[in-house]
């Protein structure tokens, strides 16, 4: 790949249907921005380069969304997290294949790429998750 | 104590919050603003209105954007320039230090401003879509978070780190409640009890229904000038004397801390030091409390306690009036209720009641320096005043 593809959500996304965790690195500062951005808010470079986050993390903090909204309501009650990453980047997600008494601030949990129906209007997303070890 | 006023409240309206049957946002802002109007005989709204900013949050309810000029035209003020400000939650908390800003310069000399939602009329499903458009779309809406969600994560978070308990999160709103019970523009007027607040239902495990402020209609403005045009307008006019303002990532998880909100820390730095005050010298404040967590969050941020302490703060009713800061004496979001757009100004409503001692009931005695604290989505917006007796 000559061209590196652009730093942005939607290839962010793109890269997730494919099963990869990409984040961008900022060539100049070295800041590292999960999701990518197109312009490094530290340093203001847009020069980055794709690298492959670790997708096995601990769970940071939690909630049992009970309330949920319209598109969501089938799967409630369900559990909705931040995972630090074992290189200490954070991400939100869902948490599943777990009872929900057994979530706990710190236990271990690895992600699952989604993949996204192309005929779905926008966004066409997936929706990765996180399930236990 | 003695640093020098940005600008003077000279009056200020609130129409009754809760579910207003059949009125627009408009209208409701319209009833406002009589109030503050009539209360101001000396006050030629026509003439010497030079400027409007409101406070509004969505399109999406009434179907309705463009709303500093629908506002204008609907209290009345014709051609004057009038500008709509949107920070979630905070939207008139941002109107308000637009509105500082335009007396300031002296562009405007006397300013209106305030904020209007009309929220009852939707379903709780629509309204609960509405809101979560304060948060981060492509990572947390897409993964199915809420608004309570979002301040349930920083509850979960500081119970872990802090101890804080599910109880003393419910010890906020029986204080609220019982504030709101001595408020006759409140929406929910009647106290409740601790076993009451914990039985009720999960909205977002730990935040339970009475966690959770309501859906509202309601509006609210002020009438700011110059402290030296204040005198031609009343004989007790209520200083501005700090304004900070902060903003943070869009996505709570890329913070740092998920038990303080840093935009509200910046903001009420920046107040306190304009002001020349300290925590200590707050004789009441109005704060955000969306969720209960975040009314113990804000005693922290602000410096009333210690990071952490905010939960003992609470059941130690020290935020109730009587207390050694009362907290939220109009009821809050919790129990006065939160039309999104009104509340900032709502809250400096209250701080302007209670520093002309007009709080009736729950008047705080003595009250010189009063605080409000407005914050927008999860906390990427935040604005801190601090008003003084003249």
């Amino acid at each position: 790949m000559s061209e590196k593809a652009p730093f942005t959500i939607e290839q962010f996304y793109k890269n997730i249907n494919q099963g990869k965790l990409l984040a961008g690195k900022c060539v100049k500062c070295g800041k590292i921005h999960l999701p990518p951005r197109p312009v490094c808010d530290r340093c203001y470079s847009k020069d980055f380069d794709w690298t492959t986050m670790p997708t096995r993390g601990k769970l940071v903090t939690y909630t049992i969304i009970h309330i949920a909204p319209v598109q969501f309501q089938s799967m409630a009650p369900y559990a909705m997290g931040i995972v630090r990453l074992e290189n200490g980047m954070k991400i939100p997600g869902m948490i599943r294949d777990v009872s929900l008494e057994q979530v706990r601030v710190g236990m271990d949990l690895k992600m699952d790429f989604g993949t996204c129906d192309a005929s779905q209007p926008w966004p066409q997303w997936p929706r990765y998750c996180f399930k236990p070890l | 104590m003695n640093a020098k006023p940005l600008a003077s409240i000279v009056s200020a309206g609130l129409s009754k919050f809760g579910k207003l049957e059949g009125l627009y946002a408009r209208e409701i802002f319209a009833e406002a603003a009589k109030e503050a109007f009539d209360n101001c005989p000396n006050l030629d709204p026509k003439k010497d209105i030079r400027a409007l900013f409101v406070g509004h949050m969505g399109e999406s309810y009434e179907h309705q954007g463009h709303t500093g000029a629908t506002m204008a035209d609907w209290v009345g003020l014709g051609n004057i320039a009038a500008t709509r400000t949107e920070a979630a939650c905070a939207s008139s908390g941002a109107a308000l230090r637009a509105a500082i800003c335009a007396v300031r310069s002296g562009l405007s000399d006397v300013v209106m401003v305030g904020g209007a939602e009309k929220m009852t009329h939707r379903t709780t499903p629509d309204v609960t879509e509405y809101l979560a458009m304060a948060s981060d779309f492509p990572f947390e809406q897409w993964n199915g978070i809420t608004f309570p969600g979002l301040y349930a994560l920083m509850a979960t978070a500081h119970m872990h780190d802090y101890g804080t308990t599910e109880s003393q999160l419910s010890m906020v709103a029986v204080k609220n409640h019982f504030h709101g019970s001595l408020n006759p523009k409140a929406q929910m007027q009647k106290e409740i009890t601790l076993e009451t607040a914990l039985s009720s239902r999960v909205v977002a495990w730990p935040l339970k229904l009475y966690d959770c402020s309501l859906i509202t209609d309601g509006a609210s403005c002020l009438i700011l000038t110059t402290p030296e045009l204040a005198k031609k307008y009343t004989d007790t006019p209520v200083d501005i004397v700090g304004s900070g303002q902060a903003s943070d990532t869009i996505g709570l998880y890329e913070r740092e801390s998920l038990t303080s909100l840093q935009a509200a820390k910046v903001a009420a730095r920046q107040a306190y030091e304009m002001a020349e005050v300290k925590p200590k010298d707050i004789n009441v404040a109005e704060v955000h409390d969306c969720f209960t967590i975040a009314e113990i969050i804000a005693y922290e941020d602000l410096g009333f306690c210690n990071p952490g302490q905010g939960g003992k703060l609470a059941e130690n009713c020290e935020t109730k009036l009587g207390g050694r800061i009362p907290v939220n004496t109009s009821g809050g979001l919790k129990a006065k209720g939160h039309p999104v757009g009104a509340t900032g100004t709502g809250q400096a409503y209250e701080v302007y009641l209670q520093l002309t001692g007009r709080a009736g009931k729950r008047q705080v005695k003595d009250a010189t320096l009063g605080l409000t604290h407005n914050v927008g989505g999860s906390g990427a917006t935040a604005t801190v005043h601090i008003y003084r007796r003249a």
